[in-house]
């Protein structure tokens, strides 16, 4: 196991710097102008920015007036009898709402289960698998439909959160078999 | 939808924050809610703006990799699964490279690389939009491609175990495989069946100016 971790870390370090430098060196290869070139696509680069933040706007101050109002813990409060009913860790429940709205908050609420509970505890596993297998969401619908002006986006929120939703069942069933049945 | 997601946020907020004042505890939740809608405008823009310098950059050497062919390459050995999951989009359109990579760099968790490619990939995908202002089904199967998140190794919360004393924090990783493809096999599956649903159609695209007048003009003949 402790060979998959090098593997890893030397994949996270040196992706990055491999891609910056096979991707010139190979468009060089094929006798392109690079320096030219790269300025000419990167030019695109700001107008995007801009066009992004109206929209990015709207959505982190609706995302962070719901969050500072603390209607998540009021949320779990109220459905904690139906959780245990359904088999499903009312721990957990904060962390799954939290996800599609926020990297930042969620990833806080991970950490905070990990130190209450144990890096090697059942709920962090199962925490650390949902951070691993969601997406922000409406940060990304966000984003990607912001850069492109598309204002009405039809389905693609409900595809989204279905994904999201099949994602942390997904993690919690295949935690409890992997982690709790031993 | 959004429409009412964005709305149901904000009222939520006020009114959860306005009913622990008054009813619960006297700590002062309205305020936070204040600061929080001041403080998150701020960091949009904040977010958008150092996207400039990351997004240039993957932008400068998306075009180096689409000059010398390379993304032609990619995105003609993987046209069988492409072509299928986005049968709108023409085989050899752009589009199809730009998403490819942005999928190689969500695999790989090189977020930094991966948002910038997928907007350029929307940004392709915008042009064989004739309904400017509303997502094309191309734009949502992309879109649920990326939220239902295709990495291969969750490098963050790794981190975060093995920092926290895990003995063993790439234990997650097999579930997380499972539970990802799992995530992405649904948010495909649904997508792709929601887009048949009435209520969220694709509205005709917008009708050419010259046929109000043409239109108009028969009336005139007719009268």
């Amino acid at each position: 196991m402790n060979g998959a971790r090098e593997v890893i870390e030397l994949l996270s370090v040196w992706a990055i710097p491999a891609l910056l430098v096979m991707i010139p060196l190979w468009a060089s290869w094929k006798r392109i102008p690079v320096y030219e070139e790269f300025v000419e696509g990167a030019k695109e680069g700001f107008q995007t920015g801009v066009r992004i933040i109206p929209f990015l706007v709207a959505m982190l101050v609706a995302i962070g007036m719901f969050r500072a109002s603390g209607a998540i813990d009021w949320i779990t409060q109220a459905c904690s009898p139906l959780l245990a009913w359904l088999g499903f860790p009312h721990e957990l429940l904060p962390l799954s709402l939290m996800r599609p709205l926020s990297g930042g908050g969620s990833m806080a609420i991970f950490s905070d289960l990990v130190k209450t509970h144990g890096a090697d505890s059942f709920l962090a596993r199962a925490a650390g698998t949902i951070m691993g297998s969601t997406e922000t969401t409406f940060y990304v619908v966000a984003v990607y439909f912001g850069a492109v002006g598309v204002k009405r986006t039809r389905h693609a929120i409900p595809a989204g959160l279905l994904a999201d939703a099949a994602g942390i069942m997904a993690a919690i069933w295949i935690c409890r078999w992997l982690f709790v049945s031993c | 939808m959004l429409n009412y997601i964005w709305l149901g946020m904000i009222v939520v907020a006020v009114v959860t924050a306005g009913a622990r004042d008054a009813f619960v505890d006297g700590s002062p939740h309205i305020a936070a809610v204040t600061k929080a809608a001041v403080d998150s405008a701020e960091t949009a823009v904040k977010l958008s703006i150092g996207l400039i310098g990351v997004m240039s950059l993957w932008l400068g050497m998306m075009r180096l990799a689409e000059k010398g062919g390379l993304v032609g390459l990619i995105a003609h050995a993987m046209r069988p699964v492409m072509s299928r999951l986005f049968p709108d989009v023409p085989k050899d359109h752009p589009a199809m490279g730009c998403m490819l990579m942005n999928m190689a760099a969500n695999v790989l968790g090189l977020a930094n690389a991966a948002t910038p490619l997928g907007i350029k990939a929307m940004e392709e995908l915008e042009k064989l939009n004739r309904t400017p202002g509303t997502a094309t089904n191309a734009m949502c199967v992309f879109l649920a491609v990326n939220t239902s998140s295709i990495q291969l190794i969750p490098a963050t919360a790794v981190a975060i175990l093995s920092a926290s004393g895990s003995k063993n924090p790439t234990a997650i990783i097999g579930a997380a495989l499972v539970a990802t493809t799992v995530s992405t096999f649904v948010g495909i599956v649904a997508v792709k069946l929601l887009e048949k649903l009435p209520c969220y159609r694709l509205p005709d695209p917008q009708q050419p100016e010259n046929l109000g007048s043409t239109s108009s003009a028969t009336n005139g003949e007719t009268l």
